[in-house]
């Protein structure tokens, strides 16, 4: 079981959601995640578990709201059109309360974009993206391990919470292949899912919905959910502290962007330069405390991402004026080198 | 005393939100009947469409589903193929089958999805407030085609019912009407032959196209609607078998 496998971030995590127990895969082809539709498309069938090709993401993410209504583990992905497509179902399943879970292996934005790796999806991820006062858990990986890893987690918080859980990757986590030790991991324990649809057989009829007409009751319901994201803040916010400790200038990154900036930091450091890094592995929710904790001590804060400056907005909220927050990005397919994120380090720098 | 006569247990004890004369409550009363006379409602899953029909869950005491506007048919694919012991009906109008979820049905059939179709089509959007639906047929006067449809720039009545029984996914298709005694009849025939085909495993999609009468949009007495439907609706949309593999 725990043997190590050559294997890319795409196919990592679709072997990983099969051994969570994925019951069902929905998915429409989509550059460049496609190897995750072809490695379900044989191993599925293989394991007697169910997959589909759909006639679009629409149909895709509504196959996985039927399919997690009945109480199984489904799950689709997609790159950024696709996601955007998606957005109306990943609504419903809010509004549902339904457990599923979707993976955005972003790409270059907006439009058609294109098939390059990026970070622009941040905010349609950690806003909802579609409509209504909804939230989805985001975790964010940063290397292929934590990208199969997080499909457990990512199944045991939906079943948890019965909410959606977006795995958000980008193109070069999907595409890198990277030795990767796939095994069960223990799960949570969970609530039964005496809502689901299983026949009313001995029981009373259960109904999955969204529409509440009735005066006031679509306003408990959301007062409910709101509930439920507050008790998710609490306990699920997951965040990487590196080298923050006498740090003065702090970077914040997450997935990919982090681990190129976690190796300018090592660079940075040996030059003598006071810097370390947060990586928020929850992009939502957002480990905004742990932020601000650090900001008592920095003196700036550097965020870099693969974007025109999306999750800036969240760190820059969390600092809360306690320091300076810089931006450094590259956008539409650009990847920042190490070179260039430790121009801005040393920089900042200099200004202290 | 004896029982000659009682409400079929799958239909709820309650009043309808519908419209006085409006089709649904028949066609309810068809499904509930067939689901009972077939002893099925501990296994079936139905799914409320979005429009007049979008509480069919509060008058159908089976597990039942709400889904988004169209995407029923992808819906069902999903609780099917997850669950095929069970019995998936979606319940459907003409704006949510044949405008927005056009996509979805085709696919659903072009697959051969192991479902059953209930298609309501009064050739009117009824919950929006009467907006002309591809099924709306020429001349015919609704809130967005004030002068009468016009073929062109309008376009034609969709006969998606004749569409979907050229795939060669669909095992079954009919179009009945709710529009007399005699027509109610051979739709519950209908509607209980496309259950019976799921139940027997039949490999592909049923669907039964009931044409259904609005009088509140069509701004008819009930009866007048009833005769709408006969006189002119049954000329762009005949009744019959369209297709029967089995």
């Amino acid at each position: 079981m725990s043997e190590k496998k050559l294997i890319c971030g795409n196919e990592a995590m679709a072997e990983a959601a099969i051994i969570a127990g994925l019951d069902a895969y929905f998915g429409y082809p989509i550059t460049p995640q496609n190897e995750v539709t072809a490695y379900m498309s044989r191993r599925m069938p293989e394991l007697d578990r169910v997959f589909v090709q759909c006639e679009s993401e629409l149909a895709a993410v509504n196959m996985v709201y039927g399919a997690v209504a009945t109480g199984k583990r489904a799950m689709t992905s997609s790159s950024s059109p696709g996601i955007s497509l998606m957005q109306e179902g990943i609504s419903y399943l809010a509004g549902a309360e339904l457990p599923a879970v979707i993976v955005n292996v972003m790409r270059g934005g907006p439009g058609l974009g294109n098939i390059a790796p990026s970070q622009a999806d941040y905010f349609q991820a950690t806003r909802g993206g579609g409509h209504g006062d909804y939230r989805t858990i985001v975790l964010a990986p940063a290397n292929v391990q934590e990208l199969a890893d997080f499909m457990s987690l990512a199944f045991d918080l939906a079943d948890q919470y019965r909410i959606t859980v977006m795995v958000l990757a980008d193109g070069i986590l999907g595409q890198m292949m990277e030795p990767v030790i796939l095994e069960k991991k223990e799960q949570r324990k969970l609530p039964p899912k005496d809502w689901a649809l299983t026949g009313a057989k001995d029981r009373k009829q259960n109904i999955v919905r969204s529409l509440w007409l009735k005066d006031g009751v679509l306003e408990e319901i959301n007062r409910k959910l709101q509930k439920k994201y507050k008790e998710i803040q609490k306990k699920e916010i997951l965040c990487e502290e590196y080298e923050i400790e006498n740090a003065e200038i702090i970077v914040v990154a997450y997935g990919i962007a982090a681990r190129i900036a976690k190796g300018t930091v090592d660079k940075a450091k040996k030059e003598g330069i006071k810097v370390g890094l947060i990586r928020p592995i929850t992009l939502w929710p957002f480990p905004a405390e742990q932020i601000n904790r650090a900001a008592d001590k920095a003196k700036v804060f550097l965020t870099v991402e693969l974007s025109c400056g999306q999750m800036v907005e969240d760190v820059k909220l969390a600092v809360a004026g306690k320091a300076p927050v810089e931006f450094y990005g590259r956008s539409g397919g650009g990847v920042p080198s190490d070179g260039e994120i430790m121009k801005e380090i040393k920089q900042l720098a200099a200004k202290r | 005393m004896e029982t000659v006569f009682t409400r079929t247990p799958t239909l709820k004890d309650c009043a309808t939100h519908y419209c006085p004369g409006c089709g649904h409550g028949i066609a309810h009363r068809l499904l509930a009947e067939t689901i009972d006379e077939l002893q099925i409602a501990p296994k079936t899953i139905g799914i409320a469409p979005v429009g007049c029909a979008v509480l069919a869950y509060d008058y159908l005491d089976v597990d039942m589903i709400e889904v988004a506007h169209g995407r029923a048919p992808a819906v069902a694919t999903g609780i099917k193929r997850t669950n095929p012991d069970k019995i998936v009906f979606s319940y459907q109008g003409d704006g949510d089958l044949a405008a927005i979820g056009t996509a979805e049905i085709i696919h659903a059939a072009h697959r051969a999805e192991q479902l059953t179709v209930i298609f309501i089509n009064n050739a009117i959007f009824g919950m929006t407030g009467g907006q002309m639906a591809p099924t709306t047929v020429l001349g015919q006067v609704t809130a967005t085609s004030q002068q009468g449809r016009k073929a062109i720039g309008q376009g034609y009545p969709l006969q998606i019912s004749e569409l979907l029984a050229i795939l060669p996914g669909t095992v079954y298709v009919e179009r009945c009407a709710l529009s007399s005694v005699a027509q109610i009849k051979k739709a519950k025939k209908a509607i209980k032959h496309a259950f019976e085909l799921q139940i027997g495993g039949a490999n592909g999609l049923s669907l039964v196209e009931l044409l259904s009468p609005c009088p509140t949009y069509w701004r008819m007495t009930p009866v007048k609607a009833m005769q709408w439907i006969e006189n002119e609706m049954t000329k762009v949309f005949p009744l019959g078998c369209l297709k029967n593999n089995q």
